[in-house]
This record gives C-alpha cells, structure tokens and sequence, in this order.
C-alpha cells in the first residue's frame, strides 16, 4: 500500500511540472514583466527607471529560460522561469505582484474557504443522496417522474440566477441574513447560511439525477431481487444493499473533488465577500496578477492528483476485492 | 430537513431582534463609524502610496505639515502640524538673498517649524526598558516566533516629533529599495535629492554584495543637501528655482513625519516575512492609529490616545449650513473607532448602506456609481424615498476632468502635419466630434446627472475658471438664454464638410471616414458605455471601430502614440491650474518624452505662455494669461473636453460635519454620529420578513405529503398481502 | 457585401455534417432504429420544437452582411458600412432602430427616469417624458393604452391560432396521405399520441410558442415588449441577438473538441503502450488545471494577441467574433478530456471483441481497424457528449463573462445581459425586465437542451445515463 502510494507520488512529478511549464508559458506570453510593472506602479508618472526597479527587486529582470550571463548552472537557474517556477514545488510562493506573501495569504484564507465549501459538500451530499433515493424507492410513479422534472429545470438555471435570486430576495427584502460579509468563529455561521443552502439548490438538480440512476442501476440486479425475495423490506433493501453497493460510483465522483475545497469557490466568495481563495483567485485575474494566478494554479494541480489518489485509496475501504498494486 | 430549518429558526432568533447585522453584538450602541473599502490597499508606506483608497487610511495617521482647510473654498491650505504657512525665501546662486522676480533667483528656501509637544502614537518601536533602552530593537528570529501583528508585542512606547523626522521622510523618497511615484518629480526640484538617491544605490549595493542585502539602510547617516533640520522643531528645504507648488505638496503624506526608530524596528529579520512592515503598519501622529490591518475583511482605525487634539473650524464658505458650526472649536476627533469593511461588488455594498449598516459611502465610490441612480432633482438631495430615511446627498464638483483626447500625431485628427490646410481641417475635423459628442447626455446616462460640462481642461474650484459666457467654450457651445448650450448637430455637419467629409465621406474618394478608439472599457458591464461612443459619431455618419483593449496595451499604445482617439481623466495633485495646463505642454508629451501630455499637443505660443504662467503667483495677470491659453486650446480642440464629474458622498441622518472636501482626505477626525438614532433606525429598517420561512416549510410540507401518502398505502398494501 | 465571419463558416460547417449525417443514418437501418426512438419521446420531441425555434434564430443571425453605403450629395455610392448586420438584424430593423434615451418598463410609454424639461411656457419641469418609439402612435397613454395592448394581444392570438391550425391542417394531411388513412383517421391518431412519432408533443409545443410569439410580434410593433435598457436599445432585440452566442458557444465547442477527444481516445485505446502513457499523461495533466485559470490564461492571451493586432480585422465585429472564437476553441480544450478518457474506456473494451481480433487477424492495418471497426461503434457516445455538453457550456459562459473571461463586451450574449442587469436590481426603483427577458430564454434554452440530451441518450445508451461525461467549466467556478 505504502509503495503503491509512493510510486503513485512520483507519477505526479512530471505532471506538476507539465502544468507548470503549460502555466508558465501562457502567462509570459500575455504580460511580460514590463507589463507587470507598469500594471501595479499606477497612472500617474511612471518613469522607465521605476519600471526597471520594479522588475529588478522582484527579480523579473533576468531571462525568461536560459541566462547566457550567468555561469554553469546559473544559465538555467538564474532566470524567471526558475526563480518562479521550481520554488513551488517546495511550496515557497513567494510573493504577489503587489508585494504580498503569498504563502501567508493563503494560509489565511483558507479557513474563509473550508468554512463555506465543506458544510456545502456535505449538507449537498446529504440532501442529494437522499432525496435521489427517495426518488429511486418511489421509481415509475408520479413522484419520482415530478422529481425528476423539477431536477431538470432546476439544473436547468444559471447558478448565477440563484446567487443574484437569492440575495435579493432573502438579505436585501426579507431581512433574514446579512447581504455579505464574514466573520471568524462562530459568528460566521450567520454569513455562511446563504451562500451555503443557495450552492446546494443549485447543485440539488444535476447532483440527484446522476444518484438516482446510480441507484437505480443497482436496484436493477440480481442480489436486490434475492433480497426482496428473503423478505426484507424495501427501506432495507435500499438502506443495507443498494446504497452500499452504490458506493463506488459515487466515491468515483465525490472523493476527487474533496481536495479541491480547499481552493474555495470563485463566485459564490466574491458575491457574498467571503475572503477565501476564490476571491483572491478573482482578484488576481482581474488585477492580471500572475504570480498568485500562478500559485493557485498549482495548488489546484496538486490537490487534484491527491484526489484521484484518495479515490483509489477509497475503493480498497469500501470494496475489499479492489486491490492496489 | 425539518430540523435543520428548526435549528436555523432557533439559532437566529437568538440574535435579537436585528437578524442581518454583519457587526459582532459587542460592537452595538458604541461610538464606531463604519465604512467600507472596495479595494484593497497596495501601499500604505507614506513615500508610495498615492491612491485615494489608501489615503483614506494613511491620512488619518500621518500627518504631514500642511492640510487644506475643511471648510473653507476654494481650497485653502492651513497649518497642521507646521506653526504657520512657511513663506519661502528667495535665493541666488550664492546664497544671498533675492526678490521673488529676480532674474538671479537661483532657489527657494521653504523653512517649516512645527508645533512642539506633538506625540507619536503608541508603538512598539519606540518602547524602552526600564534603563531607557529601545526595548524591540534587536529581536532576533526566535524572539519573532508568537508575534503575528504588531498588536503581539507586549509594550509600547512613544515620542515626540521632531524635525528630523520630517528630513527622514524625505530622505526616504529616494530610498533605492522603494519606490515613490514622485521621486522624479521631486528630484527636479530638492536640492541634492538626485545625487542622495544615487549615493544610496552605492550604499545599498555595497550592502548586498557583502551579502546583506536586506540589511537596514539608516538614511540619517548620509546628508542630503536640500534638506536639513535647523533645530529640534524646524527645518529647511532647498528648492530650485521658483515653484510655488511646492506648498501643495508639503500638505500630501509624501512630506508626513516617518520616525527612524519606525524604520529600523521594521528593517529587523524576520519581520517582513511576518508582513510586519511599515507599508502595513503606518506610525504617525494623527487622530487615529491603524490597529487593525486585514485587507481582506477589515480595516480599524482607533483613536490615538496621545492625539495632541485639535479643535474644529469656526470659519467656512459662505453659505455652509449653521449645522456644520454646532462643534466649532471642540475638540477632535470625534469618533472613537472606524470600521471600515471589505466590500468587492458594488451591489451588496449599496444594499448594506441602505439597510444603515455603512454610515456613509465613500466620496467617489465607482461602485454606488454604477449601481445608484439618484433621482436628483437639480442640486438638490435625493430620491423622495431616501430623503425619507434621512439619508443626505452631499455633492462638490471634484477637481477632475475626465476628456477624449485626440492624438496629435494622428494624419487624420492630429494637428502635426506639414501643410497648413491640411492642418486646417483637421483641426475642422476635431471641432466637429467636439460638438457631436454630446457629453450632457453621457452625464445624465452614466454619471447619474453629477458632473458639469467642460469648457476647458480647468474644473471648477481651481484658479484660472473663468464661469458665465466669458469662460464658454465658443467651439462648442452658444451662449443661450444665459446657458451654454452645445451646437446643433449640423454646425458640426458642416465643420465635417468644410473639413473634406461631407456626409462622412472621403471628397475625393468617396470612402467612408473610419476612426480608431480606444479605451479601457471592455469589462462585461462596459456595453453600454461603448454603444453610447459608437451613437455619438454616427450622428455625423463616422463609422467608429472601437478596440477595447487591457489596461497594458492601452498604455503602450498612448506611450507610442499609436492610439487615435481614447478617453482618459486626470485628477488633480494639487488645486493649482498648472496642473491642468502642463497636460498641454509639447515638451510634456507621452509618445517624445514619456511625459504627461497623452494628446502630444503641441502649439509654440501656448508653450511659451506656459513657462510664463507656471510659477506665477494667482492674480489678475495670471488670468489673462491662462484665458488667452485657453483659447488656444479650445480652438485648436486637442481634447473634446468632457467633463468634470461631480463627487458625491451619501450619508445617513445620524452622520453630521458632513462637507465633501476633494483635497483633504483626513476628514475622519471632523465626523460625529448620532449613535442612538442609529441603532434605532437600524432596527426599523430590518425587521425580519418571516413569512418566507413558514411558506419554505409549508411548500417542503406539501412536497413530502404525497412521498409519505404513498407510503403509507404502499404499507398497507404490503400488510394485505 | 457578405461577410462569413469564423463562426459563421464553423457554424454552417455544422450544419453540413449535420445533413451529411442525416443523409448517411437515413440509409441504415439500425442507425435509423435508434433515431426513431428519439422521435418516440414526446419530451424530446417537444424541446426539438423548442430547440428549432432558436436554431432558427441562430442561423439566421448568423447570415452576416456589410451594408452598403448609399450615395450622398452627388457622389457615387463606393465602399460598405464598418457596421456587420445580419440577417436577423434586417429582420428586427424597426426593435433595433427603435432606440430611446435610457431604461423604460415593458411596453411602457413613458421613461422610467424623471427628466427635465422645458414646457412651452417657458417653465421647467421634472415628468416622465414620452417614449420616441414605444407607445408612439397613442394620442393619449392614459386613456388608449390598455385598449391598444388589448386589442394587439387579441390580434396576435388570433394570428397565432390560425397559423398553428394551418401547420396543423398540414401536418395532418401529409401524416394521412403517408399512411394512407382517412384525414379524420390521421388526426385522432395523432391526438391520442398513437403514432410512431410524438407528432401530438410537437403540434401542442408549436402551438404554445405561436401563442407567446405571436402576441409578442404584435405588440413589438408598437412597444418594447421586454423594455428598454440602460442606453435605450430594446431588450427583445437583445435577448434574441444573445441566442446564437449562446448556440455558437454550445455547439462550435463541441465541434473543435471533437477531433482531439475522438482521435487520441480511441488511439490510446487501441494502441495501448507508450501511446496510451502519453495521451494519459496529457490528459491528466491539463485536467488538474483548474479549468477556470486554464480559461482564463488563455483568454487573457489571446485577447492580447486580438490587441496587439487591430489590423488583422477589418470591423470590430470581425475582433469580437475572434475572441467568441477563441473562447469556443479553449472551451474545447478544457473540455475533451472526459470524452477522450470514456473512449479509451470503450475502445479498451472493443479492442477484445471477435470481430476486431478477427479483422487483426487477416492483418488489416490499425488505421483502417480504428476507422472501420471502432469509430462506428464508440459514435454513439460521441453524439450522446455532444449533446449532453451543449447546455453546460451555455451556462459556463455567463459565469465566465461575469468574471471578465467570457466573450467580448460588445457582444451580444446571456452573461453579458445577465452581468448588467445584475447591477440593475440595485437600482431605485428597481429595474428587473433585462433579468427576467435573460432569464426566461435562456432557461427555456437549457431546459430544451437537457431534456432533448435525455431523450438522445435513452435512445442509443441508457447505461450513460447520468454518468458525468464532462467536467464543464460551470461545475468547477461555483
């Protein structure tokens, strides 16, 4: 197991650093350090010497790949793709455009971020699992025919409608929750009401569907019909049976995206002004700061190839048969 | 489902009667004035900061000699910390002393004393130990280890300010390991500052080679010549040449006291990698003193307990409302703290200023912009239904002209070409788009109805405007029953066709007149705005091919003076019209000299009058000659003059001291609020709205009815069997 | 002068493959045999309806032209308008024209907004002027305009009614003539759903859009049905220019993803080995991008290089068709990673069948046994990912221009509407037609969507049901 998580790492390398050569290249290609410079020192009275200043202090003045200056291995390592590129790996960010540690600011932030996706994930997966399994226990009636039409429209609307729906109606006409904002401890619980049940109504429709056929299949073979036959009852048969069989498609799709959390929510962060990675990560497209965007994007990289190694971990505790070799 | 609803019930109603109160309950019923922020502050080091979102903090805390007057128009300058207005004294070459007009005036002498007994605010920097030792001033790594904010040190200590730290600041504008947007400016101008800055790169580079490189540099060891302190509470800068101006700056946080001790407390290791810095955590002796600094949700301002106080104005303008003397000569502050919130979008910030929770939105907020209309009707306050929660409108015309500029070395619009005719009509050509932009209606569209029409590059409230018809600009606009009105559309037809485009058309060759704009919207709100540019030369048939383009590539192709036509704005530095008419000056040029002038105007009279008009003193010749400028350039028509927008701030009933001041940001310390009224109101206003609940429950009732009906008969009919 | 911008050639490539398509299943049975399971479904049939409506709408705006330019004043008329219109526009020229000063309510007569005014007598007032073009020709507004609406929406349910009879008076007939029945036979069949086809599910959808649309014809003639924006233009004209945005976004994707996710998919199936570790590798590793960022960066650079280059395009609609290109492209780039993954499933399993082992055998070359064995037989999930992917990536892209990554401000499109009306609602009084117009296409465009994907995909694989094929960009940002 121990092996099979280490090979398993180091298949991750070449991964990381393909993401990271790809990041590189497309961000160098749309700003050049000039750019950079010039975005973060203003409009008014920039001079062409505060402008190499900035790029000399932040280390943006040296070759892009290859220094000839430089000697032995210098030519490689003293360049901007070094300098930004290969300290991420020992997960040195070093700091933003504006002169910020980056590292400290998403240690920050990552809390603001948990706080709202993780009660998400899991109210989510609670709500859809059950209301898919109510569906599935009442299969081919109205019920589940109604269900299945209200789970189409309302995947069938722009998140966008539910974040803009919701604040309108449930801060800013009834009074209920404040429009925005956040708040550490338990305070923040009145911040996150909203923004949490407004991301689970909008995942409600895609999420159950996808369940329910899930369950359905199950429901569909031939150890539930043997079950059925030994007289178990129906809510047995789904609760003890169906739900645990199901589980491996299920972790297929759930496990990946647990990492992945902690990078936060991009709109629904900034809509709500909750101060997590999501918003840092929108804050940093629109103010073209690429030394976060950079930081980001390798952190998503390498939290999602933990995903898909926490998936294949979960099949061995859910179904002893899968081994991992 | 059921009793997770329950829980929400139960755990809301525990917060009282409010339930959308984003402020800890701890925080109700005291003396805090909130306000928020859109941006987050880049600096708020005193020589790099020079935007105003920072300086709504920054000029809280430091305070630099000067400050405008908060009542008073035009904008006046009054001491702050300075005993009285320094005078400058005139100076040859040699030192001796010389008439303001003397044509051997080699420099101005600016000698400022400042009020003693003034105190720093409490910091760790300046703690001493019992033996009066600094107490924090050689922490190694390990002592750094359980500090995180500058609130972890268990002592503090104070000061009182003197000269030196004045001189230290300014000897901080060339810090090499900084950089201060008016270092070049500035160095035209202090005496020795160029050869200090250069000196200071030696220094710092012989620092890094012997590999401490982030090592501190004490600027207070090298002499800067320009600059010095006479004695504990005054000091001198050296000037070249005349430049009047100078004053102006002495009242901007580029000239705020910086202490040393400040400075070497940060420099020490460990400390920027903790973000203890003084870009985060300025030390000055105003009011207020940053306590807390978390850019990505809150900002708190808390009284300084050694504020020396100050008292309130007892003068103004003539006509300010009695209400704004009831404090007169108390004194401030006022407010114990100012909490001012993290607020990305627009929309929610204009919601929770609604709902009472800002007390009032920031002067020239682009977002309330966007997201407000005002129903103003003339001058006057706000919609019936605002008006009716207390909420007042305060307006001033800000010192800002926002404008399109036609690059001058364009063939087309430009104004550089060999032969007079052609120049002729081009010049034709630009007066015609001058009078079909029509700029009233983009105010009512996209301004909300605030801001004033321009007649030329000067706004309102600075020397050199003049009002009525003397000061219309008679390009574009008839003087109608005591009111400029623009052109008719076909004066400008007809300039178009005087200028070789009748109908939008080539004369000669019968292709249509395509022009080139530029500009920076091209965000997913920006649509209408560039509609609106493309309906205003389609009234004279120009076909308009608009290119949004990033903040960057619109930079550079106004640098290289590529870019045809483009909108831009300028916000002045200091209310004096040089600072309006410098955007004219050929040698300014963007694309020659990388200097101000974005348009590339250039005209030998007008840079004549400008060297002439420069560093006069305000005055009746100064005028004449800034009319005779104006004239020039209205009908030369470099910009098509759009308009000077009017800031506006919104404030609640309970907020008073309320007047919109351009120049001055430090006007925290004036404000007082009615904390009473406050709480009361905001209860009013945010009483829950609880029948949604109960609908919620009912409706998740009525989906669950028929999933437990057909159990129940799918029971039964099992028990049959 | 025609004009074919990118999209427009892609979009009309479509629908050549798409009657290549239509031509090639028409003549197998047992392709044909699933399609007409399609055409069983009446849900699928009705959202086919649907989806024709704004097909319709999006080809015909996608027909675009540069007027030209009439003589003036004795000159002759040389050269074309920068302005590109459409087909569409040439058709909706009176609700384009119709432009007034700012933001009025739908089917409003007066502004939304007090004005003032100079009243004859000299005196200056703040009303509610007038309308240029909604509700012109009343006398008085107060008095006629209920009747006038009336009287319109009359008109139009009348006109509505009996164009949908006529449709159905043919479709009868033909549906009678085919089967050789009697006409009154052939509509009893129809009504009570007994035919093969859901003729009921379309007749009953197009009647339901005849009476929608045919009041609204009626009424746009006289008023903005939908209101008026913030710079005065109609928001009907709007919402329907945003259509073809949203269709170009949803289908030209697709089609640009497709080549890569079909070909490396069943290459790495098939060939396995080195092959398959470096589609692998490729694959994984442009999926632990975070889509968004991907997005992002390469919007941001390919609006540069739009930037750097103004010459290369004649019009600025030349510059935003490049960018909604652009964006279609780097959608698809995002996005073929999950087909490409389930075809390399599938071929893995095709490759043990007896067939291919047997086509192997007699040493066919692995090109003609991926062409002829394999493709044929993975093209089921192909088509069902098409259309599957088709309405999340028309909601990704009113997330994405929310953030400022989507399409260009000057296009027309759902996130550009949505992202101004956002601001909208913070207004007093608030303004809430350019939300609710956005709003209701664009759901019933989704919904048409889905439910026609659910249709296909019970058709030809119902084992796919539900599984994720894609990971859209809208999953990820919210």
């Amino acid at each position: 197991m121990l092996v099979y998580i280490f090979r398993r790492l180091l298949y991750a390398l070449p991964i990381l650093v393909g993401v990271n050569l790809l990041t590189f290249t497309l961000f160098f290609v749309v700003n050049t350090p000039d750019d950079m410079a010039r975005m973060q020192l203003g409009i008014k009275r920039v001079t062409p010497e505060a402008i190499q200043k900035w790029k000399a202090e932040r280390g943006y003045d040296k070759p892009l790949l290859y220094n000839e200056a430089a000697e032995g291995a210098g030519k490689l390592t003293h360049t901007i793709f070094f300098e930004k590129s290969v300290k991420l790996f020992v997960f040195d960010f070093g700091r933003a455009d504006d002169g910020r540690d980056i590292g400290h600011e998403i240690k920050t932030r990552m809390g603001p971020s948990l706080a709202i996706a993780l009660p998400v994930f899991l109210l989510g997966l609670f709500v859809t699992v059950s209301f898919a399994l109510m569906l599935a226990f009442f299969r081919a009636t109205y019920l589940d025919f109604w269900g299945v039409v209200a789970c189409v429209a309302m995947m069938s609307i722009s998140s966008l409608f539910y974040i803009i729906g919701g604040q309108y109606l449930v801060s800013k006409i009834w009074h209920l929750v404040p429009i925005s904002g956040y708040a550490g401890g338990l305070d923040a619980a009145r911040f996150l009401l909203l923004p949490v049940l407004i991301s689970v109504a909008a995942g409600i429709g895609s999420s159950t569907r996808w369940y329910r056929t899930i369950f359905l299949e199950e429901i569909g073979k031939d150890y539930v019909r043997t079950a059925r036959a030994k007289g178990l009852s129906e809510l047995a048969v789904l609760f003890r049976h169906v739900l645990k069989n199901a589980m491996i498609p299920i972790l297929t799709g759930v496990v990946v995206v647990i990492p992945l959390l902690f990078m936060g929510s991009l709109i629904i962060e900034s809509f709500f002004g909750i101060p997590g990675l999501g918003s840092y990560t929108i804050d940093a497209i629109n103010a073209q700061d690429f030394a976060v965007v950079r930081s980001m994007v390798f952190i998503g990289s390498v939290l999602y190839i933990i995903g898909l190694l926490l998936t294949d971990l979960s099949y061995t505790l859910v179904d002893p048969r899968v081994r991992l070799q | 489902m059921h009793a997770w609803l329950l829980v929400v019930a139960v755990f809301l109603s525990g917060c009282g009667e409010v339930w959308n109160n984003p402020y800890p309950a701890q925080e109700a019923g005291r003396n805090i004035l909130y306000g928020a922020f859109t941006e987050r502050p880049k600096h708020l080091d005193p020589v790099q900061s020079y935007s105003e979102d920072e300086s709504e903090f920054n000029s809280q805390v430091y305070e630099p000699p000067l400050q405008y007057h908060y009542l008073k128009r035009p904008y006046t300058l009054v001491p702050l910390t300075a005993e009285a207005l320094p005078r400058p004294r005139y100076e040859d070459a040699a030192g001796r002393p010389v008439a303001a007009d003397s044509p051997r005036l080699a420099y101005s002498v600016y000698e400022i004393r400042i009020r003693p007994g003034i105190l720093f605010q409490p910091h760790p920097a300046f703690a001493r130990d019992d033996s009066g030792k600094l107490l924090y001033h050689e922490l190694t790594r390990e002592d750094l280890r359980s500090i995180f904010a500058l609130g972890d040190f268990p002592k503090t200590g104070t000061r009182e300010l003197t000269a030196d730290d004045y001189v230290y600041q300014v000897k901080r504008l060339a810090h090499p390991r900084l950089h201060s947007p008016i270092f070049g400016l500035m160095s035209e101008y202090i005496v020795g500052l160029k050869a200090f800055a250069e000196r200071l790169k030696t220094e710092d580079a012989a620092l890094a080679a012997a590999g401490r490189g982030n090592a501190w540099l004490d600027l207070s060891q090298f002499p800067l010549a320009g600059v010095e302190a006479v004695d504990k509470y005054t000091y001198r800068i050296l000037i070249k040449g005349r430049y009047p101006q100078f004053a102006y700056w002495l009242a901007m946080n580029f000239f705020a006291p910086v202490p040393v001790e400040a400075d070497r407390f940060f420099a020490q290791p460990g400390m920027a990698e903790k973000n203890l810095t003084l870009d985060w955590y300025p030390v000055g002796t105003g009011p207020y003193m940053l306590t807390e600094n978390n850019p990505n949700a809150r900002m708190v301002l808390e009284r300084n307990p050694n504020f020396r106080g100050e008292a309130y104005p007892d003068e103004g303008e003539e006509g300010d409302a009695a209400g704004l003397f009831a404090d007169a000569g108390k004194r401030m502050p006022f407010i114990d703290m100012v909490v001012f919130s993290r607020e990305r979008e627009g929309i929610p910030y204009w919601n929770k200023f609604l709902q009472g929770y800002y007390d009032f939105s920031g002067i020239s907020s682009d977002s309330f912009d966007q997201a407000v209309r005002l129903s103003v009707e003339g001058e006057a306050g706000v919609s019936p239904e605002m008006a009716a929660k207390g909420i007042r409108l305060e307006t001033s015309v800000g010192t800002a002209t926002r404008y399109f500029a036609f690059n001058w070395l364009d063939p087309v619009v430009g104004g550089s070409q060999a032969d007079a005719e052609t120049r002729a009509r081009a010049r034709k050509l630009r007066q015609a788009i001058s009078i079909a932009i029509d700029w009233e209606e983009f105010i009512s569209i996209f301004a909300n109805g605030r801001g004033i029409p321009a007649q030329g590059p000067i706004p309102p409230g600075i020397f050199g405007l003049r009002t009525g018809q003397v000061g219309m600009n008679p390009v574009v606009y008839d003087w109608v029953g005591g009111a400029p009105r623009r052109k008719p559309v076909d004066t400008a037809k007809r300039l178009l066709a005087e200028a070789g485009f009748p109908g939008g058309r080539d004369e000669k060759s019968g292709q249509p007149l395509v022009l080139y704009f530029d500009t920076t919207d091209r965000g997913p709100g920006d649509k209408p705005r560039l509609d609106w540019y493309r309906k205003q030369f389609a009234k004279l048939d120009i076909q308009l091919e608009i290119r949004g383009t990033d903040y960057n590539r619109f930079q550079e192709k106004v640098r290289k003076g590529a870019a045809q036509i483009f909108v831009w704005g300028w916000n002045a530095d200091y209310p004096d019209p040089e600072n309006f008419l410098f955007l004219f000056h050929g040698p300014q040029s963007r694309a020659k000299f990388q200097g101000e002038n974005a348009a590339n105007y250039a005209n030998p009279e007008y840079d004549r009058l400008f060297q002439q008009v420069k560093h006069m003193e305000n005055g009746p010749a100064r005028q004449a000659l800034i009319d005779r400028m104006l004239v020039i350039l209205q009908e030369d028509a470099p910009w098509s003059f759009g308009f000077h927008p009017k800031d506006y701030s919104l404030n609640h009933g309970w907020v008073s001291n309320l007047k919109p001041n351009n120049m001055a940001r430090n006007g925290l310390k004036y404000k007082k609020i009615d904390v009473t009224l406050r709480e009361g109101l905001r209860a009013e206003w945010n009483r829950p709205v609880l029948w949604p609940l109960g609908l919620l429950a009912a409706v998740l009732a009525a989906g669950a009815a028929p999933a437990v009906w057909s159990w129940r008969r799918r029971e039964q009919s099992r028990g049959r069997v | 002068m025609p004009i074919i911008l990118w999209t427009d050639a892609l979009v009309f490539l479509l629908v050549a493959c798409g009657a290549a398509a239509g031509f090639y299943v028409s003549r197998r049975e047992y392709l044909l045999a699933s399609w007409r399971r399609v055409g069983e479904s009446r849900a699928g049939m009705a959202a086919l309806t649907v989806l024709a409506a704004y097909i319709l709408i999006g080809l015909l705006d996608s027909l675009h032209y540069r007027p030209r330019l009439e003589a003036v004043a004795g000159k002759p008329a040389n050269g074309y308008s920068s302005e590109v219109r459409s087909a569409l526009d040439a058709l909706l020229q009176p609700l384009k024209a119709a432009t007034e000063k700012t933001y009025s309510a739908p089917l409003a007569t007066h502004l939304y907004a007090r004005e003032t005014v100079e009243l004859p007598d000299g005196t200056q007032a703040r009303i509610f002027p007038r309308l240029r073009h909604g509700g012109a020709h009343l006398g008085d507004p107060a008095e006629d305009w209920a009747q006038d609406v009336a009287g319109r929406i009359v008109r139009g349910l009348a006109l509505a009614v009996l164009a949908g009879l006529t449709f159905a008076a043919i479709a009868v007939q033909a549906a009678a003539v085919r089967w050789g029945v009697r006409w009154q036979t052939a509509w009893r069949r129809i009504r009570r759903g007994e035919t093969h086809f859901a003729w009921n599910a379309v007749l009953v959808t197009l009647a339901g859009l005849l009476l929608l649309g045919g009041p609204v014809i009626a009424l746009a003639g006289g008023y903005h049905v939908f209101g008026t924006d913030k710079v005065g233009q109609d928001v009907l004209y709007l919402t329907l220019k945003s259509i073809r945005t949203g269709l170009v976004i949803g289908t030209v994707t697709t089609l640009a993803m497709l080549p890569f996710a079909v070909a490396l998919g069943i290459v790495a199936g098939y060939l396995g080995g080195w092959v398959d570790d470096v589609i692998q590798y490729l694959y994984t590793t442009l999926n632990s991008i975070p889509g968004v960022l991907l997005i992002a960066a390469s919007v941001l650079m390919m609006q540069v290089v739009i930037d750097t280059h103004p010459d290369w395009f004649a019009t600025s609609a030349q510059r935003a068709d490049a960018r909604l290109l652009a964006l279609c492209l780097i959608l698809g780039v995002t996005s073929w990673t999950g087909l490409c993954r389930l075809l390399r499933a599938e071929t893995l399993k095709l490759r043990e069948l007896e067939y291919v082992q047997a086509a192997q055998a007699f040493g066919a070359s692995s090109v003609r046994i991926m062409g002829r064995h394999i493709l044929p037989n993975v093209m089921h999930i192909v088509l069902i990912a098409v259309v599957m992917d088709f309405s999340g990536l028309v909601l990704a892209e009113a997330v994405l221009s929310y953030i400022g990554i989507g399409v260009d401000p000057s296009t027309i499109s759902f996130g550009t509407m949505i992202n101004t009306a956002r601001l909208e609602l913070a207004r007093e009084p608030v303004v809430w037609w350019s939300l609710v117009a956005a709003f209701a296409f664009m759901f019933v465009l989704v919904l048409a969507a889905n439910l026609f994907s659910d249709a296909v995909r019970d058709a030809f694989d119902p084992r796919l049901a539900g599984r994720r094929i894609t990971l859209s960009a809208q999953g990820q940002t919210t």
